[in-house]
């Protein structure tokens, strides 16, 4: 088992490598001006030269690139192009505030999802599994701000159940403020309730044809043993491994949703840097991003490598 | 299924009466029988009446919209009446007209940044797949990166770095795409290049690049058309989330996401009808085309 988490951790880091050079080639190597991004184009040639000096970006290209992967391996993302201070404290409150969101998204979807996949998987092509599958197919292919937008005029504007905007009053309990997170996070689960659902059900139908669930069958397992002990395990593989997909994409959703609910979260702030052309806090937004992708996909496979030895061993050969 | 389900578009169907047909007809046999189970299905029916609705309206635009949609101002924010059916917007526009011709920007990007992602993908899945070594290792490693990128938020990054514009959309978004199709389209080839039709080639003496134009890729066909339909209705997705965010199609354009970033601030005062209708139109556009996607997969792969 250490072979296998150092050969992946070494895999992780190479991963990271690459997606900080393909994010240092979007700002750097297209063609553009920073300074005169920045300044408008009607900004005086010296200021520009000035502004780009401060910023460093007419430093050679070599330089810079070494500088930004030395920085995304140290966590030092630079400066704010607006206000020139560090950029990774100011975006922690924001990305704990997203966390939060995304958790509660996440703990809404994960369990209805694998129970409505299981359900359908017993029930293959009949009625419930067609509803299901549908379902899922439909829930899935709308977007966050879509969902949203139709949450908030029904259940907020019409209904008034809920409130319309997410920004809770502060020193709020735990319960106040799950009831002002609840329709953002809902907006997010909706989505993500179809490939968890559609994931469980295929991971299940596939275990349900193997010869060792006939063989438990036989053997006189009721199926709920059979679940239990013999299809679970094997059948939440692909579970596990969507799950921690959509963790990484979870957080390029939310920028929507935290747009229509007006929350203050990492999307709110990757935003305002985007209006500002901030490209620091934008550039360390997405390495965020693709570093909490990558932990979780590593979670994940350290998950199923202990579900299925099988796997663990493919590994270490 | 209880359905007959075609295991691929050259799949031998009928039994044909020896030296009574040529492949050809057997393979046009087999495309008639894949359309025949497909038109069975009423998903696949709801999905293309709903999309080639909206392109019908797209197109047609001005000619059938009760008024216009551009250039017609009256009395701001009226809601839904008999003579505004959705309403008006901020300007007085009237929303029906305005949603009726809504698709027309997000119907000729996203298809386009489709068909960028699916043919960039299809290239290099086929030569990971096919060619395997150093290659394959390179370029696997690259996908996994890419694949690490969040979509919304790389495109965000790259269209404020280059400036918005349909080009750019169309670029970004199918360059992020890329990396998804050639992994879907690799694991296809790499199952295929072990059959018996590949060896045979092989002993025949054909070239490389024979055997994968000509005897591989025709047999990874269904996965790549089911991608593409895929890969359209995320395009949509991600358009419409770049256009809410302010970054994908620019004003004055009347794009349905583009309409729900100008009016979402107005819902918390009662104004809801200039966002949920757009809302609505994009939800059924998306989901009509993944209706379609997923009886693609059902018939062509499966």
């Amino acid at each position: 088992m250490a072979r296998f988490i150092a050969r992946r951790l070494l895999l992780s880091l190479l991963t990271l490598w690459l997606l900080a050079s393909i994010v240092f080639i979007i700002v750097n190597v297209l063609p553009n001006d920073v300074g005169r991004t920045i300044l408008g184009p009607f900004a005086p040639q010296e200021s520009v030269d000035a502004f780009n000096e401060k910023l460093g970006t007419n430093r050679p290209i070599l330089v810079r690139y070494v500088d930004s992967i030395v920085g995304v391996f140290t966590l030092d993302f630079g400066d704010s192009f607006v206000n020139g201070k560090p950029v990774l404290p100011q975006l922690a409150d924001a990305i704990g505030r997203s966390a939060k969101l995304a958790g509660l998204a996440l703990l809404i979807t994960i369990p209805i999802a694998i129970a409505a996949g299981l359900f359908a998987a017993r029930r293959r092509d009949r009625p419930a599994d067609r509803a299901i599958v549908l379902l899922g197919v439909t829930s899935s292919s709308i977007p966050e701000f879509v969902t949203g937008t139709i949450l908030v005029v029904v259940v907020g504007v019409q209904l008034k159940l809920l409130p319309v905007l997410a920004n809770t009053p502060r020193d709020a309990d735990a319960i106040t403020q799950i009831r002002y997170l609840l329709m953002p996070a809902l907006a997010m689960a909706i989505v993500y309730f179809g490939y968890i659902a559609r994931m469980t059900r295929a991971g299940t139908i596939e275990v349900l044809q193997s010869d060792y669930t006939r063989t438990a069958t036989m053997k006189g397992l009721t199926t709920g043993q059979t679940l239990r002990r013999h299809v679970l395990r094997n059948a939440l593989i692909p579970t596990v491994a969507v799950i921690a997909v959509q963790i990484g994409y979870l957080f390029g959703g939310i920028i929507a949703v935290e747009r229509i609910f007006a929350y203050p979260g990492m999307g709110q702030t990757m935003l305002f840097s985007a209006q500002r052309k901030d490209i620091p806090m934008l550039t360390a937004g997405v390495i965020i991003v693709g570093i909490v992708y990558m932990l979780a996909t590593l979670i994940a496979d350290l998950i199923i490598a202990w579900m299925n030895p099988r796997i663990r061993l493919d590994a270490e050969r | 299924m209880d359905i007959p389900v075609a295991s691929g578009p050259l799949a031998p169907t009928t039994p044909v009466a020896p030296g009574a047909a040529s492949p050809i007809s057997e393979r046009s046999q087999a495309r008639r029988e894949t359309l025949r189970v497909l038109f069975r299905r009423p998903a696949f029916i709801i999905g293309c009446l709903v999309v080639l609705g909206w392109v019908l309206t797209a197109i047609l635009g001005e000619r059938i919209t009760p008024y216009d949609p551009f250039n017609d101002f009256s009395l701001g924010h009226q809601p839904p009446s008999s003579e505004h059916l959705f309403g008006t917007d901020r300007l007085g526009r009237d929303i029906l007209s305005r949603v009726m011709v809504g698709s027309r920007d997000v119907l000729i990007v996203a298809p386009l940044a489709a068909l960028l992602g699916v043919g960039a993908g299809t290239f290099l899945g086929l030569i990971m797949g096919f060619y395997r070594g150093i290659v394959d290792d390179i370029l696997s490693r690259l996908v996994e990166a890419f694949l690490a990128l969040p979509v919304i938020l790389v495109a965000l990054l790259t269209l404020v770095v280059l400036g918005s514009s349909p080009a750019v959309v169309v670029a970004v978004v199918g360059i992020l795409f890329t990396p998804i199709v050639a992994r879907t389209v690799r694991s296809a080839v790499l199952s295929e290049r072990q059959l018996d039709y590949v060896t045979a080639a092989r002993l025949r003496g054909e070239s490389g690049l024979f055997i994968l134009s000509r005897e591989i890729f025709p047999n990874v066909l269904g996965p790549t058309v089911v991608e593409l339909t895929v890969r359209f209705g995320y395009a949509i997705f991600t358009v419409a989330t770049l256009s809410f965010l302010g970054v994908g199609i620019q004003p004055p354009s009347p794009d349905w996401g583009l309409a729900v970033s100008e009016e979402y601030t107005n819902m918390i005062s009662g104004i809801w009808w200039p966002t949920l209708f757009p809302a609505l139109a994009i939800a059924s556009t998306v989901v009509a085309v993944n209706l379609i996607a997923d009886s693609l997969q059902s018939v062509l792969t499966e």
